[in-house]
């Protein structure tokens, strides 16, 4: 049986040091054995994106990455998104605009979403669709999402100017 | 998931061996797109993942005058992240903006796409027109492949145990040049093709005649498929449409689509004709300077 390693990460700005198997995502890492249960599992195998985290500073589906390839990276989790209490501008654009029901989704949405305004801070519509269409929603129909995230992008260029 | 090894070698010569000496129960780790969910699934069962993204070789992202050299690790987003690559190789920046949505764009390689080697695959047809060719290295030395010989079935190639792809290379782009990839799916994004085309042409100086043009067709066959018949009917003719439908009939002609989920052959057949010209076309404006009315995924 392979044995488990060592990784060290920093995960959110701090640094993580924890023991996995080969065998092991880091979605399972994440959830099983450092607690971050933010991150949720859809569907593991790379199509829901309810697993999305950033490495490195890219969005990535952690259901697709081993644990053991985090040693060394930079990870951002849902857990990081907030600054104590105080929500983002993502986060209350999606509790406002009602961009949810189950929840499932969510983290993977917004994790998609703080990608999407790094990249891009003033979306269109079809740019947001496309950015996000590595994540599912079996609840809300889409609508109220992609207008969470035109409102969280006009909060974030009203804060900015 | 499997219980296996993991390894991850900084020398292409300890990657290699550890891939020789395990004898064909060690697979090569890109992205993992692809490799993680057939481990998970049980479709394959290595003992030992040698990871292979911290191998200088394949990290490798280099244009130049003599051409593109494109390491068998580099993901998707670095690829068409290079806005000299996409106006230059803009078939192969098509391909990597269509694989998965953004997050699997972060991790799928263009090597690991070649190396998973689907008939749908959605890289190789553009590897194809562009004229790529296939480093691979192994513990006999190292090879080199021209892409259209690389697969040979559904999921399989021409790599011997302990061989690894180092790097796809392509020659310098002619002047009056343009390529293009494009997909038909049913959704928008995240699918897999029914049919898929890539071109590239070159132009004469007036650009109003083809001097050659090479296309390849996706998910028609047991494998990505270079329609050479196709593209040699366009050498020397000028632009119009009657010069597409020769080349259109001779893709159709060399097709040979199963039906399944997706199509039936004869849609699929349909589907070669449609796609080419659009495909055609698109190229021939690339090469002429003007915009292209695309968006992925429409
Ligand atoms: C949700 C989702 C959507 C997808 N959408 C698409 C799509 O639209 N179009 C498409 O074409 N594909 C798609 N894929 C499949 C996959 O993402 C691509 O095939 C991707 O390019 C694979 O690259 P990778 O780097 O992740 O390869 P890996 O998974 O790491 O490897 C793939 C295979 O190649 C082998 N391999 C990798 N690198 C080498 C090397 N250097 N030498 C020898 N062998 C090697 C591995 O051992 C493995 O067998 C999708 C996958 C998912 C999960
Ligand atoms: S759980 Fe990772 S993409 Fe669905
Ligand atoms: S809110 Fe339930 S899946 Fe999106």
């Amino acid at each position: 049986m392979a044995k488990k390693r060592v990784v060290t990460t920093t995960i959110n700005g701090d640094t993580h040091e924890f023991l996995c198997k080969p065998q092991q995502t880091l979605l399972e890492a994440l959830r099983d054995v450092l607690g971050l249960t933010g991150t949720k599992e859809g569907c593991s195998n790379g199509n829901c994106g309810a697993c999305t985290v950033q490495m490195n500073g890219r969005p990535v589906d952690s259901c697709l990455v081993l644990a053991v390839e985090a040693e060394g990276a930079n990870l951002k989790t849902i857990e990081g998104v907030a600054c104590g209490n105080h929500l983002d501008e993502v986060q209350s654009a999606f509790l406002e605009g009602a961009a949810l029901q189950c929840g499932i989704c969510t983290p993977g949405f917004i994790m998609q979403t703080e990608s999407l305004l790094e990249e891009n801070a003033t979306p269109s519509e079809e740019e947001i669709r496309f950015y996000l269409s590595g994540n599912l929603c079996r609840c809300t129909g889409y609508d109220k999402i992609v207008k969470a995230v035109q409102c969280a992008a006009e909060q974030r260029q009203a804060a900015n100017a | 998931m499997r219980d296996f090894e993991y390894e991850a070698p900084t020398a292409l010569s300890a990657a290699i061996e550890l891939l020789a000496q395990a004898n064909g129960s060690a697979k090569p780790l890109a992205g993992g797109t692809d490799l993680i969910d057939h481990v998970r699934t049980g479709r394959l069962e290595p003992d030992l993942l040698v990871d292979v993204k911290k191998i200088d070789e394949l990290n490798v992202l280099e244009l130049n005058g003599d051409g593109l050299r494109l390491g068998a690790a580099v993901p998707c987003y670095r690829i068409y992240g290079t806005p000299e690559i996409s106006q230059q190789y803009a078939a192969l920046t098509d391909s990597c903006r269509i694989i998965g949505g953004i997050q699997i764009q972060s991790r799928a390689s263009v090597g690991g796409n070649l190396c998973n080697s689907g008939p749908a695959a959605d890289s190789t047809p553009s590897l194809i027109v562009l004229g790529g060719v296939c480093v691979i290295a192994g513990p006999n030395g190292t090879r080199e492949v021209p892409v259209e010989d690389f697969c040979i079935a559904p999921g399989k190639n021409v790599l011997e145990a302990g061989e690894l792809l180092v790097e796809v290379k392509f020659p310098a782009r002619a002047a009056n040049s343009g390529s293009h990839y494009r997909r038909f799916i049913p959704r928008n994004e995240m699918d897999i093709a029914v049919v898929s085309v890539g071109a590239s042409v070159v132009l004469d100086e007036s650009k109003e005649n083809f001097v050659s043009a090479r296309i390849a067709l996706g998910a028609v066959a047991a494998t990505p498929l270079f329609a050479q018949a196709a593209g040699d009917a366009l050498a020397g003719q000028p632009v119009n449409e009657e010069s597409i439908a020769k080349a259109a009939a001779a893709a159709k002609e060399i097709a040979t689509p199963i039906t399944d989920m997706r199509g039936t052959a004869e849609y699929r057949t349909h589907l070669v004709g449609v796609l080419i010209e659009r495909v055609i076309n698109a190229a021939v404006s690339q090469a002429r300077g003007e915009a292209i009315c695309y968006k992925p995924g429409h």
